[in-house]
């Protein structure tokens, strides 16, 4: 069994993603230590949570360098889940420039542009997905899932996996070699998110 | 597209859920968690749980129901009562909430709110209006209903919009229990007012009348509480029935959707004609495993 962390950095909703876990019978360690996370195999990083506030408590607890180091240099499995995904974007404009993690170019802008939906896009959304293997193998087509939040992620082309539109296309999945990231939170989607979250589990067993 | 939600509202009362009929009278439903079980299998978009009685009595919600609920709730939970702090919503949200919901504090110190939203983001933070009528239109209740504050049901939602809110939860006193609808007047002044999500609730009695909520453009989401209690597949046949209706802007993805099911005058699934259920006897349905 490998061993999966999920990153505790003081926000977010750890416990519905432990949850979710724990429906697969994946015990995932719950963690804010180095060196749990040195040891780990593979990380998910959560986010309920304003961009500022996250990436602050991250560093604060020392917690930047051993993941970068971990996923970068020694190329393990990570999973970020909505702010989770944010963070690992270079800078975010949520109340205020922030910088990210800066894992992959891409940045984290406001979504209201240029269109009337309303704000937070909040709710359940269908996705276009692009890249099926690994993470949305044996979904359906245009699977729902369950959004929410008001800042989108924007990056190259080559690294999305999934979109959707809520007014403006919305990057919802991305994928970049062992770095796996969804906009929406597949722990909170029934059976759709429960499918993706063992696709990332079979992903892990097999690195 | 974006669905529109079907949200069940589940009030805590003593630890259990109960059905409540205009803010004074209970009848007990059961345990939380088989509560949200079921919901969660009839393929429910959203779960709201309420502790009606935890700001009157001054306390929090208790957070090991949030925990053991928690384990069942394969969809976004949003946690309300008594939650006064900064610490009640971090508590509450590491408990195992997605969103909590604000009432009465949002009177007694609005500041909250925006405390909320720096730590947590707007999409966290729903706040929670009681309207009722009155004599000049409307007015906003606290303390479960009880409480007269003296504003408008509209300018409070314009409040706390501007104090970074994310979503509006809208529930009518009069309606409560009644089985008579949406107060849709009320609901479409506050949809209407604001840029962000309202969710209305309050007097669902059949499939028709979340039908009518959802009509409506600037209604985000639905939620129902009474309704959802004692009755089999309540929210996939619900479900089904909207979609027959000419509402297919809904998600319909629970092993059981009924969407080739016809319905008889009360809503429920008619019996489909004898060879049909013939032919389904020998139908194989293996059981998906995740």
């Amino acid at each position: 069994m490998k061993k999966v962390v999920i990153v505790d950095y003081g926000m977010g909703n750890l416990q519905s993603v432990s949850n979710a876990l724990g429906f697969l019978g994946c015990k995932a360690l719950i963690s804010n230590e180095a060196e749990v996370i040195d040891s780990a195999d593979a990380y998910l990083l959560p986010g309920v949570g304003a961009f500022g506030p996250a990436i602050d408590n991250l560093r604060d607890l020392g917690l930047v360098e051993p993941l970068t180091f971990n996923v970068i240099e020694r190329k393990k499995p990570f999973l970020g889940i909505c702010l989770g995904m944010q963070l690992i974007a270079e800078s975010s404009m949520e109340l205020g420039y922030n910088k990210g993690l800066s894992w992959i170019e891409a940045q984290v802008v406001h979504m209201k542009c240029d269109h009337t939906e309303r704000l937070p896009h909040v709710g359940w959304n269908n996705i276009a997905v692009e890249k099926r293997d690994p993470l949305f193998r044996s979904i359906e087509k245009e699977p729902h899932f369950y959004f929410d939040h008001s800042y989108q992620f924007l990056c190259d082309d080559g690294y999305v996996a999934a979109r959707c539109s809520y007014g403006v296309e919305v990057v919802a999945a991305i994928q970049v070699g062992n770095i796996f990231a969804t906009q929406f939170h597949p722990e909170k989607s029934q059976t759709a998110g429960l499918k993706l979250l063992r696709n990332y589990l079979n992903y892990i067993d097999t690195h | 597209m974006l669905k529109k939600r079907i949200i069940a509202c589940l009030l805590l009362k003593d630890g259990i859920v109960v059905q409540s009929i205009g803010f004074r009278r209970y009848l007990p439903v059961g345990r939380p968690e088989i509560a949200v079980e079921f919901l969660n299998q009839w393929g429910i978009d959203e779960i709201v749980l309420l502790d009606i009685d935890a700001f009157r009595q001054g306390r929090r919600i208790d957070l090991d129901i949030v925990r053991r609920v928690s384990k069942y709730c394969q969809v976004p939970l949003t946690v309300g009562g008594g939650l006064r702090t900064l610490d009640d919503l971090t508590d509450a949200i590491h408990s195992g909430a997605d969103k909590v919901s604000l009432n009465t504090v949002v009177h007694t110190h609005p500041e909250l709110v925006r405390e909320g939203v720096e730590k947590f983001g707007s999409q966290c933070i729903i706040v929670s209006i009681d309207a009722r009528r009155s004599k000049e239109g409307y007015e906003v209740m606290t303390n479960s209903g009880s409480y007269a504050v003296g504003i408008e049901p509209v300018a409070l939602a314009q409040t706390v919009e501007a104090l970074g809110a994310g979503e509006i939860f809208l529930n009518s006193v009069d309606r409560d229990g009644s089985r008579l609808g949406y107060d849709m007047e009320i609901c479409e002044k506050v949809a209407d007012a604001v840029d962000i999500p309202v969710i209305i609730c309050g007097g669902v009695g059949n499939a028709e009348h979340l039908a009518e909520g959802l009509a409506c453009e600037n209604i985000s989401a639905v939620a129902a509480a009474n309704f959802f209690h004692f009755t089999e597949h309540s929210v996939n046949v619900a479900k089904a029935w909207i979609h027959a209706h000419g509402h297919d802007n809904i998600r319909l993805d629970t092993y059981a959707d009924y969407r080739d099911s016809s319905f008889d005058g009360d809503y429920r699934v008619a019996k489909k004609a004898d060879e049909e259920l013939e032919q389904l006897l020998y139908e194989y349905h293996p059981k998906e495993v995740i």
